[in-house]
């Protein structure tokens, strides 16, 4: 067993309000400095940058989690954590289906697809910042059909988090864990794991907040197996 | 003024408990923040929002809420729909959207929650 400390929720430059500087080489190097052994990438509405993070992982030898953080209709904030590229681009499909409307660069920021070099290979068009039409439901339901992890963001915001939006987590949602952005406001009482990570959206952010999971490898199914209490796998809040 | 006299002069399509609309309206909130609701609305209070999620059935109960109106012909969810006619929560719809609503409502005397 090991003890890995994550940053799973970062954004990159594919985010309209994340720093163009949130580029793959720069992240993966970023989160080597700070210390981080796993990191997850959670664009908004979109994960047409994971693959390049991963590939940089890969190269540089830090283990990348494919996700996405998808806003519901109540402009909740929900990240979904998957196995394979696969089973997120299933995802990413079903978010594109239910989202609408056209970015404005100059209103919302760049939303720039690059690659695992950081060569930028185009733009996306969609209006990421906006919402799709799926319920927190749908979304939560529709992760878990693709054996992923469905988390919701920041919980302890007043903006795009479960609780604020929604005033209180509805019952029998079948959340995985709720994430917290500052480690004081994990609070008790709560029905799911806490874990707390950056959500960051700038360099210097990433790592700031992150949660040690002791695990025996780097892969979803062992993270879930964490957060659940399973086979010995645990998260350790600090 | 009683919900009954604001359905009737607001052409307001009831869609939940119709045997639970005789209270008297104490005044009025807007917000589509669930927790802003929760924090800052008044008991027997009219609610207007667009959210349609089944928690908005929670916070009405919760506040002693008089009645929720979804603006724009917002469809409540079914799951909502089957919470507040277990929670006696009258959930109506309208075809303006907030503004001229509020609108409506304030010049029927209806105001809005002094802090």
């Amino acid at each position: 067993m090991r003890k890995i400390r994550a940053d799973l929720h970062l954004h990159t430059c594919l985010s309209p309000c994340a720093d163009n500087q949130m580029q793959p080489t720069a992240i993966i190097e970023q989160a080597k400095k700070v210390g981080l052994d796993m990191i997850g990438i959670c664009d908004h509405n979109s994960a047409e940058n994971v693959s390049a993070v991963m590939k940089a992982g890969k190269r540089e030898g830090l283990a990348v989690i494919p996700g996405i953080e998808i806003t519901s209709q109540e402009e909740v904030h929900i990240l979904g954590f998957f196995n394979t590229e696969q089973d997120l681009m299933y995802l990413q499909d079903m978010v594109y289906d239910n989202l609408s409307g056209e970015n404005r660069e100059q209103f919302f920021g760049p939303q720039t697809v690059v690659d695992e070099w950081d060569h930028v290979l185009g733009t996306n068009h969609r209006l990421l910042i906006g919402a799709t039409n799926l319920t927190v439901e749908q979304i939560v339901k529709a992760i878990h059909n693709r054996a992923g992890l469905a988390i919701a963001s920041h919980v302890d915001r007043e903006r795009f988090s479960l609780i604020g939006q929604l005033g209180f987590i509805p019952k029998g949602l079948g959340l995985d864990a709720l994430e917290v952005s500052t480690p004081s406001s994990i609070k008790q009482g709560y029905d799911y794991p806490v874990v707390t990570f950056s959500d960051a959206h700038f360099l210097e952010d990433i790592g700031k907040s992150y949660t040690h999971f002791m695990i025996e490898d780097v892969s979803v199914d062992e993270i879930k197996k964490a957060l659940h209490n399973e086979m010995g796998r645990r998260i350790i809040v600090r | 003024m009683k919900l009954t006299e604001l359905i009737q002069k607001l052409n307001l399509s009831v869609r939940s408990a119709k045997g639970n609309l005789e209270r008297e309206v104490t005044g009025g909130y807007a917000s589509d923040l669930l927790s802003d609701v929760l924090a800052n609305s008044k008991e027997g209070n009219i609610w207007i929002t667009l959210q349609i999620h089944q928690n908005i059935v929670g916070v009405a109960s919760m506040k002693d809420i008089a009645g929720i109106i979804l603006v724009n012909s917002r469809e409540p969810e079914s799951e909502t729909l089957e919470k507040a006619e277990a929670e006696k929560v009258p959930i109506m719809v309208s075809e303006m959207p907030t503004f001229e609503l509020i609108g409506m409502l304030y010049s029927l005397g209806i105001v809005g929650t002094k802090q």
